[in-house]
């Protein structure tokens, strides 16, 4: 089969079992446009900005386990998708970004719309790629899948000059099957001794804690920790990339962990005596004081990347590999042992958490007269019977997601976790319902963050695409104000949310409904409302308390036993005894 | 620390960029860096000498592997193996007694003499980092009118080698 480069690139797609590219044109990406147009197998969205086609890719891809796919043009295109990138890098999405370059000839030579795209993307690429010769793009495109969704995943962008698309160059044409790259062979099988070390100190363990991320739902291994989970009886902790591996509701689950998660969580980090890490990377916004982190404990680590391992936190007993397998392979261990944990000692450390858990460390004002944003993610969970896909922006109204929205299952639950990207929510649920259109897809969101990717309204309308928008409408950069409230003695520089739009009008002018809920006696009927609207968008614009802060909190650099439970400071200081308990 | 860490890497236009990058996007410290193409035209041989704790120096191992341009690394520090620096010194050389000098301390260093004129001599001197400071500490500090170093590399003794 001849084709042009063009040809390659959308039937190399189609070949790799790619749905949907997201999309915008410009003057190096048009021969690729064209060849587009020629067909109907690989469906192209066009968004509003690159940005959002970045995220909707990104959503996509958490959503789905499949690699989200982006095609932008030269310049302006592809500086644009960066902050996309970067998000998908810092969560390890599988991603590939097609830029649009000038013609070869003309790199170097501040030509119309020339960017580095390579350079600019570097630092926030897991690779990238520039093709210099038609003859190398279907490999190289091959290449950029492989290593996208292999080991660690992340993403890879291919740069492609508009020569190499030129419909008059054709060339033979075949899908390369399989690859082998000499310098790129991820890990994956754990070390059996390591393995071996490491349920020996679990089932020797007084104290155990698990704690689970990412990890471990890009890694497909949610049954693999359930199972080893409840055949260990253990206490467990999510991180906020990894909720809904372990499902929530379920009782050993004891919540989220980190600056935002609960007292059990933190106060079980800090009194555990073996630390089970799975898939996560002790990130800072987990480990607060890492002088202070789990001082009494042993730690396992399980991650597919090396580089995680001893990176924040020494570890004792470290195993590269793939989640799945090397819990399933303890679980086997375990089984065949016939030994089981001190279950006197569990008992009692169960009964300390539970005393912590006593705390009701979430605990609101359910009877004010505003409308609290806990009530309204608790309510989306209601009349979602906890069963949507949740997308989330950066914030507030975030942190309140991931505390209120018990997620049942992974993938459900996809947030900006490591770059904290404002503007995620709504394009990444666009990803979403395009993989999953029978399903309630929900973004949660602040007046604030909505604003960065609004213009995605029009891509839902064009492409039916029937979101639901939860926007917690504090009239402030929430997040940012409790910072200022707490640590700037209320001087609230710049985080009042002035100049609001009217977001029903604003939705109303995009095709979509809005619903706007002032009274807390509304909140339910409107939000049944909204997701009884099944093939229409609807934004719920709910005006919440604009003073409440999330807590939990522990300040930055704190410790786990140095939490903030209640908003009431005095209470707050006199509450937790210096051994980090309640008094 | 000091580390002396060899890589092989694919010969490929971005593969350094990426490699000075991961050094200062981290924080990490270059002491020196060389690289140049093997005898294997797809590849290229780097060495990296770098200062930094145990954990520093650890993660810049991780990192580098992680990189996949990176085909082979070795952290040659405390394998037996022999480390070499070039350098060529341009130094003031002017009367008898001053130009004999250089040359004495020439000799001792097994420097030589590589070009001449009537002020001024190029000298070129192989050895350890360490031999080549020494050497500099030997001059006039007025009197050296540039300095090249190319950087160190290194190569295991013996059998084992760093190759494909
Ligand atoms: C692109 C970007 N810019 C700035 C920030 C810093 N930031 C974090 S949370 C936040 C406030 C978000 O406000 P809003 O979306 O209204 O959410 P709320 O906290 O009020 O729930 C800001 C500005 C960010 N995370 N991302
Ligand atoms: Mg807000």
């Amino acid at each position: 089969m001849e084709l042009s480069g063009s040809e390659i690139i959308v039937q190399f797609l189609k070949d790799e079992g790619v749905e949907y590219v997201f999309g915008y044109p410009g003057g190096a990406v048009l021969h690729i446009y064209d060849a587009i147009h020629q067909q109907d197998d690989v469906k192209h969205i066009l968004v509003r900005h690159e940005q959002g086609a970045t995220h909707a890719a990104d959503g996509y891809a958490r959503a789905t386990g499949k690699p989200g796919v982006v095609l932008v043009t030269s310049g302006p295109g592809a500086t644009n998708a960066i902050t996309g990138i970067a998000t998908a890098y810092m969560d390890s999405a599988p991603m590939i970004v097609l830029s649009g370059q000038v013609p070869s000839g003309m790199i170097g030579s501040d030509a119309f719309q020339e960017v580095d795209a390579i350079g600019c993307t570097r630092p926030c690429v897991k690779h990238n790629f520039l093709v210099k010769d038609i003859n190398d793009l279907a490999i190289t495109l091959k290449k950029a899948f492989y290593v996208a969704t292999s080991g660690r995943p992340g993403p890879v962008l291919v740069d492609i000059p508009k020569d190499i698309t030129a419909p008059q160059i054709k060339i033979p044409y075949q899908y390369p099957e399989s690859i082998n790259m000499r310098s790129y062979n991820p890990t994956v099988k754990g070390h059996p001794r390591q393995i071996k070390k490491a349920v020996e100190l679990l089932l020797s363990a007084k104290r155990p804690m698990m704690y689970s991320g990412g990890g471990v739902i890009l890694g497909d291994a949610a049954q693999e920790l359930r199972t080893l989970t409840r055949q260990l009886g253990f206490p467990i902790t999510q991180t906020l990339m990894g909720l809904g591996a372990y499902p929530a509701p379920d009782p050993q689950n004891v919540g989220m962990l980190g600056m935002h998660g609960t007292y059990e969580a933190n106060m079980a980090m800090h009194e555990c005596d073996v630390l089970f890490a799975i898939g996560a990377r002790f990130d800072d916004r987990i480990t607060g004081d890492t002088s202070k982190f789990c001082p009494h404990a042993k730690i396992i680590h399980i991650d597919i990347d090396p580089a995680s391992i001893s990176k924040n936190i020494n570890v004792d007993i470290p195993i590269v590999g793939e989640v799945k397998k090397v819990l399933s392979d303890m679980a086997q261990i375990i089984t065949d042992s016939h030994q089981k944990p001190d279950q006197e000692a569990l008992a009692k450390w169960w009964g300390k958490i539970k005393n912590w858990q006593a705390q009701d460390c979430l605990a609101y004002d359910r009877d004010s007269q505003h409308i609290k944003p806990q009530s309204v993610i608790e309510t989306l969970y209601e009349v979602t019977h906890g069963d949507a896909f949740v997308t989330s922006d950066v914030g507030q109204h975030q942190m309140f997601a991931a505390q209120f929205y018990p997620f049942n299952e992974p993938r459900r639950w996809i947030n900006s976790g490591g770059l904290g990207t404002m503007g995620f929510g709504l394009p990444s649920a666009m990803g979403v319902k395009l993989a999953f259109p029978d399903a309630d897809v929900a973004c949660v969101t602040g007046e604030g963050s909505i604003q960065m990717c609004i213009q995605e309204l029009s891509t839902c309308l064009q492409y039916d695409l029937p979101v639901k928008i939860v926007n917690l409408n504090n009239r402030y950069l929430g997040m940012v104000r409790q910072w200022q409230e707490f640590f700037y003695e209320k001087r609230y520089s710049h985080s009042y949310m002035d100049a609001l739009p009217d977001f029903v009008k604003l939705t109303e002018s995009y095709g979509h409904v809005g619903i706007r809920v002032e009274n807390p006696a509304d909140l339910k009927s409107a939000m049944e409302e909204a997701f009884a609207m099944k093939d229409r968008l609807v934004f719920l614009d709910v005006i919440t308390d604009q003073t409440e802060n999330v807590y939990p909190m522990i300040q930055a650099g704190a410790a786990h036993n140095q939490m903030e439970i209640s908003p009431d400071h005095q209470k707050r200081q006199n509450s937790i005894n210096p051994e980090g308990e309640l008094a | 620390m000091r580390h002396i860490i060899s890589l092989l890497v694919e010969n490929e236009s971005g593969a350094l960029s990426r490699i000075a990058g991961l050094f200062s996007a981290r924080g990490y410290n270059i002491e020196s860096l060389t690289v140049a193409t093997t005898e294997d035209p797809t590849l290229s041989r780097m060495t990296i000498v770098t200062l930094g704790s145990d954990k520093i120096i650890e993660q810049i191992t991780k990192q580098l592997n992680k990189l996949i341009d990176v085909v082979k690394l070795q952290d040659m520090t405390d394998k037996d193996h022999i480390e070499r620096e070039m350098m060529f010194v341009k130094v003031r050389a002017e009367g008898e007694s001053r130009r004999s000098e250089i040359q004495r301390v020439s000799d001792i260093f097994r420097a030589r003499i590589i070009d001449v004129t009537d002020t001024t001599y190029c000298i070129e001197l192989t050895g350890s980092s360490r031999k080549l400071d020494a050497y500099i500490k030997t001059l006039h500090e007025g009197d050296v009118i540039e300095v090249v170093r190319s950087g160190s590399m290194g190569i295991t003794r013996g059998e084992k080698s760093l190759s494909l």
